[in-house]
């Protein structure tokens, strides 16, 4: 159904061609401030990105971060007070209103409160962005038909919104998002307002847009699990500025900033041993010459036998208390928690091992000098 | 049942002719004024919302004259509107009396609220939904058609009720300094000359035209509210 979804319009930009056509999103040195009462707010600062092509890029951070005005600065919903954007390599930030309109309806957009028009039905929800493209009366109802059936809500064409469900209300405003076959789809926290369950649906059904249909989707969100579910790529965003950025793998194997650990340890269950440490828990009362370790399988080693190859090799005992796999992609990365008993120079030999195997270290209670 | 009514409400059966004719009158001070009040109250109605601060076309200028101005004229009360206008309405309608004279100073009376009745159902619709127009690239004038007024029918039309049955109030105030109309009638014959069944009966007509237009708003605004 979306023969004809990618323009061939003329690029304008030479910097879009130089990159092979790598940006289809760039932001440049873009910052928004809020004058509020006379006080000052740099809600973004100094921004610089570059989205690919075909991509789901995610952007994390805490209310307030300045995530949801970056990404109004896509649309120019939000106007940068400095910085240049650029789609496809022409400079969004340079248009006349009459051009950025024209940009807009093929950047689709999703929202926290989905934002549906109540008096409405769905079908005349979905059909709303396509008064004014030309398509004849036939060519717009089967559209609509085609979108509705993608989000698997044909049955519920004539019902108003306010007799969906929230899962429900975000599909169609995906089909409405999607109806002037947009290049970009920008989600501002569309998972947030919604169950688990409803969440993982729609985090499928953004992947099928993504995979079938080509189009890349930027992704606001403050649950790390959304990144983790269906981000290639992600930024890290704190009082305004990119922190951190990079592929969504390695950010989870190795993050850099506190705050992007803070994130990655929210998705695991083995930051809970730091709460059992400060508990005093009985799990991590230490017989003398017994370490709390932390272990990271910071590449794709999660496969070799770590834990019964040092156990053999400098005669440990390995008792595991947390462990934690995940897929990211198609990687497997986790770490482990366990309580390791052996002679001093033993477990110094296995954590030097373990580091050359590239595996991350942390002892986090040490009972060999007690 | 002729005979029932003549022994009822003697004084209105002998002068059917002047009821009617009050009646007509009432009707056409309620459909003029009460155009002319849409078409003012709702234009600035959309001004205000759309100029307010943080809206798709802020003006602070635009919105505090309209705001004002607003102000202004529901502080006035409406029995010194009535007398105030005579000038204006003379040189606009050319007279300042009867059925005519009374439009001008009706409408004075009956717009700036009207507008603030518009300003509070086009202010109900949710900031998210012009955030999600804009974003699929509908220009300001297409929000304003397709959106502001499309969602707020239910609102308009509890609006429009409201107002016209307060304009049913105005135009009897009208009447009281002669304007023709229901109000007149009641007065001038009820009140002036002692016969109360002739204010009864103005009142049950009343009653009955207000409870029409409630009954028929009512209806409107809830085949449009979806919620």
């Amino acid at each position: 159904m979306q023969d004809g979804l990618r323009s061939d319009a003329p690029v304008k930009d030479i910097r879009y061609l130089e990159k092979g056509g790598i940006a289809l999103i760039k932001f440049e040195h873009v910052s928004k401030t809020f004058t509020n009462n006379g006080k000052v707010f740099k809600a973004v600062d100094d921004v610089n990105i570059d989205i690919k092509d075909g991509e789901i890029f995610g952007i994390i951070g805490y209310s307030g971060a300045g995530k949801s005005t970056l990404v109004r600065c896509t649309n120019l919903l939000e106007r940068p007070t400095s910085g240049k954007v650029y789609i496809k390599g022409e400079e969004l930030t340079a248009m006349s209103e009459k051009e950025l309109r024209a940009h807009r309806k093929k950047i689709g957009m999703i929202f926290q409160q989905f934002n549906l028009f109540a008096s409405r039905t769905v079908y005349e929800n979905v059909a709303f962005p396509l008064k004014g493209s030309g398509l004849g009366k036939a060519e717009k109802e089967k559209k609509v038909r085609e979108l509705l059936e993608l989000v698997e809500l044909e049955e519920k064409a004539a019902a108003y919104p306010s007799q969906l469900s929230g899962g429900q209300k975000q599909r169609v405003a995906i089909a409405r998002a999607l109806a002037n076959d947009p290049e970009i789809l920008l989600s501002d926290e569309a998972t947030s307002a919604l169950d688990p369950r409803t969440t993982k649906s729609i985090l499928n059904l953004l992947k099928k847009v993504n995979k079938e249909m080509g189009i890349t989707i930027v992704v606001i969100t403050h649950e790390m699990q959304v990144i983790k579910d269906i981000c290639d790529r992600v930024a890290v965003m704190k009082d305004g500025k990119v922190v951190e950025s990079g592929n969504v793998f390695d950010i989870f194997a190795g993050p850099k900033e506190p705050i992007t650990r803070e994130f990655v340890e929210n998705t695991t269950t083995l930051s809970r041993i730091y709460e059992l440490v400060d508990a005093k828990s009985d799990v991590t009362k230490l017989q003398p010459g017994q370490i709390i370790l932390r272990s990271n399988y910071l590449e794709k080693n999660v496969s070799e036998a770590l834990v019964s190859q040092i156990s053999r090799k400098f005669n440990l005992d390995v008792n595991i208390i947390f462990g934690n796999v995940e897929l990211i992609g198609d990687n497997p990365i986790g770490g482990l928690v366990s309580i390791v008993q052996g002679g001093k120079k033993d477990i110094e030999d296995a954590l030097t091992y373990l580091k050359e195997k590239n595996v991350g270290v942390e002892v986090i209670l040490d009972g060999r000098n007690s | 049942m002729a005979e029932i009514l003549n022994q009822w409400i003697p004084n209105v059966m002998v002068r059917t002719d002047v009821l009617w004719q009050s009646f007509v009158d009432t009707i056409v001070m309620v459909g003029w004024s009460g155009a002319i009040s849409f078409v003012i109250g709702i234009i600035l109605g959309i001004a205000l919302v759309i100029t307010r601060p943080g809206n798709i076309m802020e003006n602070r200028v635009c919105y505090q004259v309209i705001d004002k101005v607003v102000n202004f004229f529901r502080s006035i009360p409406f029995i010194v509107l009535l007398c105030g206008l005579v000038p204006l309405s003379r040189l606009i309608m050319g007279t300042g009396i009867g059925v005519r004279g009374a439009i001008v100073p009706l409408v004075f009376g009956c717009a700036p609220f009207f507008t603030r009745q518009m300003e509070a159902a086009l202010s109900d619709v949710s900031p998210g939904l012009i955030e999600a127009a804009q974003s699929m690239g509908l220009s300001n004038p297409e929000i304003i058609v397709r959106v502001y007024l499309k969602e707020s029918i239910a609102g308009i039309a509890r609006g429009v009720t409201i107002t016209i049955i307060s304009l049913i109030g105005l135009t009897a105030m009208a009447g009281a300094v002669g304007a023709g109309g229901l109000g007149n009638f009641a007065i001038m014959y009820g009140h002036d000359r002692n016969m109360p069944d002739v204010t009864y009966t103005t009142v049950v007509i009343l009653v009955v035209i207000v409870t029409v237009i409630q009954i028929l708003g009512n209806y409107i605004a809830k085949k449009n509210t979806h919620e």
